[in-house]
């Protein structure tokens, strides 16, 4: 992962060396991960935080 | 399914497994459908779904696994009643690859997030499953509700087809505000329906 200029994150298209199946496996697979990765990592909004606040008030 | 009374021991160990999965059901979620706004309605519904339904999970199963079933289910439901229809977001929908990306060349993101949203779903979810989440295939067939080989043969059609994509700069302008394209998803989501909803419906 790198920055571009106006603050992109992009991906080199380098094929990693620890492949499965087929044997190579392209760069976007690490940005797949990091698709998922970025919103694992967000902070909640308000409405979900809100939801699991009800959730510990009902036992 | 147990049907044995829960402790409070047991009803306070939900609360805290299905809160630390919220940030995965967001990530699958904004994987699916695409819009940030849209994805945490679905986990909202899927956190009630669930929440209504904490007596059929088995304490000691994965909790992930068990809430990505749930949200899966409340995904499809909603796409077949056209609720995601011509929500794209537009700043993941208007992008598309303007040069060819040779192996050197960098990938933005939002160009594999576009190329992802282009997918069939059913290959989406598998490879949004398996590539992103982490899962096994046998976890990914167990959430989907079908065989290990179909989510193996889903997956390596998604790779294939995003290689495709993102090594010719060939994104199709596949929007779902599109009446055909639209036509073709539903028609997929109806496949995807018919075959699954074993692995624990809501």
């Amino acid at each position: 992962m790198t920055q571009t200029k106006n603050g992109d994150r992009v991906l080199r298209a380098k094929p990693r060396a620890d492949a499965e199946d087929s044997g190579q496996l392209p760069g976007w697979t690490d940005g797949l991960r990091q698709l998922y990765d970025q919103v694992v990592d967000e902070e909640l909004p308000e409405g979900l935080r809100d939801l699991l606040a009800q959730f510990d008030k009902k036992s | 399914m147990s049907e044995t009374e829960r402790t409070a021991s047991d009803k306070a160990d939900f609360k805290r497994e299905l809160a630390a999965v919220v940030p995965h059901l967001r990530a699958f979620a904004r994987g699916l459908c695409g819009r940030a706004d849209m994805a945490d309605d679905l986990v909202q519904e899927a956190l009630l779904k669930a929440w209504a339904a904490q007596d059929r999970f088995e304490p000691g199963t994965s909790m992930r696994a068990w809430t990505f079933v749930i949200l899966r289910n409340a995904y499809l439901t909603d796409m077949r009643r056209n609720r995601f229809r011509g929500e794209y977001d537009e700043t993941v929908a208007e992008r598309i690859l303007t040069q060819p990306a040779g192996q050197e060349e960098p990938i933005h993101l939002a160009d594999l997030h576009r190329a992802l949203l282009t997918l069939p779903p059913e290959r989406r979810e598998a490879l949004l499953l398996v590539g992103a989440g982490g899962f096994s295939y046998e976890e990914a067939a167990k959430i989907c509700g079908c065989a290990v080989g179909t989510i193996k043969s889903r997956v390596g059609r998604a790779r294939a087809a995003l290689n495709l994509m993102l090594a010719d700069g060939s994104v199709p302008r596949r929007s779902i505000s599109d009446e055909i394209a639209h036509r073709a998803i539903l028609d997929e989501l109806e496949e995807v329906a018919a075959g699954n909803g074993v692995a624990g419906r809501g």
